[in-house]
């Protein structure tokens, strides 16, 4: 992997907007060890969000986009929602599918994709907001479980329908009254997670965003294990806090109260025993690969 | 044969696709101006022409020539570049040529700086902002350039040329095809060649300008 395919044509490069100018000279792609600490460092793969002040999901786009391994091979499928509104100022390739069809388009594109690049480990990650995922989508979604497609599904939880409102969702608590919900949630919440790992899923985390290098080790594992295996499933917590009446700097702490230990986001993960398999071999593979970089730097010094 | 002319606009709001109207695209060796088939040599010399009498003679080079992601993209880079220098050194001091890329096609609200690019799904704002009255488009495909030019011609009076790598287009005022390295340092010949025989735009007075 490399920038070779992202290069300015030198004839053009002083007319080039900066943040593009920054992209080919700053930015991260092909560094295998990219992270959520090149944050501050490097040109992120996110220019301007258009979400709320201090909404959750921004953060959480951040550190996505910092911890993919693979961002100049990768192509996102989004959906419609909050998100969606995002991905036209994402440096990573995305296709906007149609509200719920997210999981069948994300099938079809990594199948396509491994026919027309066999040589090339090319990823596929899904990102949609829980209407998309388990509502209107949820048989799209299931059904690409079930098939054991290698892609990896992200859900941004926000508990309702953010972008037209606040309508009820499966993913919503039971009671929980929204703007556009005012009778309160009658069910409880869809228990996707588990759902996940009965329809086939090898990888699935359920937590908040509240912490980055968290969110950079779940994705990595995500998409590893997907890469190898199959389906995978992450779902955070990335609170609407326009809906749930909080002010901008209180998103974190939101996230910091969903997750402690009796909560709904307690840090939850089901990890197949194949993939369990699969990311110690990595690790192993990984110290090894330390310790001999150590090891030259010692002989070197 | 058609009635219609692909000319200037403000057209209205949504401009019928000039091939809906019947306006065909030219074959090998041939352009076309305001709809009307042409020799390719005819369609030079009016695109330098239209160079040269406009105020913000401007190139929007798209991602197909901006990224060098191959040999004959690099070429054609270095032939637009030479284009726009070229029409630079051709014009009087009143007339402000621009050279404004369109990097991808991400519809970029709010972002778009239309001082720095231009973006297909709102290109007119770029138009307007630097009161551009002519314009070429290189390196872009296809689909993207026929929505780009279609939204110029419904909502402003540029005059636009399109540079195309396929078949043309019949949206725009005046098309070549089969764009090539040579075929456009042909076109900044032609812009020296007739450098000094079109009359460039009046300069305009201060009191015009602050008019708007
Ligand atoms: C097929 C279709 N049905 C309905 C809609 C209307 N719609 C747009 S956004 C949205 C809700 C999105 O909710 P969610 O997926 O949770 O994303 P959020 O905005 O909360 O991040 C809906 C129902 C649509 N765009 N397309
Ligand atoms: S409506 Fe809610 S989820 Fe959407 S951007 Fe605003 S705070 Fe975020
Ligand atoms: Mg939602």
């Amino acid at each position: 992997m490399s920038k070779e395919r992202i290069k300015i044509a030198p004839e053009f490069f002083d007319i080039m907007p900066p943040e593009y100018q920054d992209l080919v000279t700053k930015a991260t792609y092909g560094n295998e060890q990219r992270g959520w600490k090149d944050i501050g460092t490097s040109k992120e793969l996110i220019e301007e969000h258009s979400l709320c002040a201090g909404c959750p999901e921004s953060m959480a786009f951040r550190y996505i986009l910092a911890s993919l391994p693979n961002p100049e091979d990768t192509v996102m499928v989004g959906s419609t929602g909050c998100t969606s509104l995002v991905f036209p100022h994402v440096a990573i390739h995305n296709i906007h599918s149609l509200f719920g069809n997210q999981n069948a388009v994300a099938s079809g594109l990594k199948r396509a994709l491994m026919v027309r690049f066999p040589g090339r480990v090319k990823d596929v990650v899904v990102l949609a907001g829980d209407g998309a995922t388990v509502d209107i989508g949820l048989d799209m979604t299931m059904q690409a479980w079930f098939r054991q497609e290698k892609f990896t599904t992200i859900c941004f939880d926000n508990e309702l329908y953010a972008n037209t409102g606040g309508q009820e969702s499966g993913l919503m608590q039971k009671g929980f009254v929204a703007k556009m919900a005012p009778v309160g949630k009658g069910f409880e919440k869809v228990r996707l997670p588990e759902i996940a790992r009965e329809a086939g899923c090898h990888y699935i985390v359920n937590c908040t965003v509240s912490k980055p290098s968290l969110i950079e080790k779940v994705v990595k594992n995500a998409i590893y294990v997907a890469r190898e295996l199959g389906p995978t499933y992450l779902q955070l917590y990335t609170p609407c806090i326009l809906e749930i009446g909080k002010n901008s700097m209180e998103g974190l702490q939101e996230m910091r109260d969903a997750e402690k230990p009796t909560e709904r986001f307690a840090y939850k993960e089901y990890i197949s025993e194949p993939a369990k398999q699969l990311l110690a071999e990595m690790a192993a593979k990984d110290k090894e690969k330390k310790a001999a970089a150590k090891q030259l730097a010692s002989q070197g010094a | 044969m058609t009635q219609y002319r692909v000319l200037p606009g403000p057209e209205h709001f949504l401009p019928p696709s000039a091939a809906s109207m019947g306006i065909k695209l030219p074959n090998p060796g041939e352009g076309h101006i305001h709809g009307v088939i042409v020799p390719e040599e005819q369609a030079m010399e009016e695109a330098a022409r239209q160079f040269l009498m406009a105020r913000v003679p401007t190139i929007f080079p798209g991602p197909l020539v901006l990224w060098a992601w191959n040999e004959k993209a690099a070429k054609k880079a270095t032939a637009v570049r030479h284009l726009y220098e070229t029409i630079k050194e051709c014009v009087a001091p009143q007339q402000k040529p621009m050279l404004i890329p369109m990097p991808d096609y991400r519809p970029k609200y709010p972002k778009i700086n239309p001082e720095v690019e231009i973006n297909p799904n709102h290109p007119n704002l770029t138009i307007w902002h630097n009161k551009i009255d002519c314009c070429m488009f290189v390196g872009v495909h296809c689909h993207q350039a026929n929505l780009s030019l279609k939204i110029i011609r419904g909502g402003t009076n540029c005059f636009t040329i399109a540079m195309c790598a396929q078949a043309g287009h019949e949206d725009a005022m005046l098309s070549f095809r089969d764009a090539t390295p040579e075929k456009i340092m042909r076109l900044a010949e032609w812009v020296r060649k007739l450098k000094g025989s079109v009359k460039p735009p009046e300069v305009v007075s201060k009191k015009e300008k602050s008019a708007g």
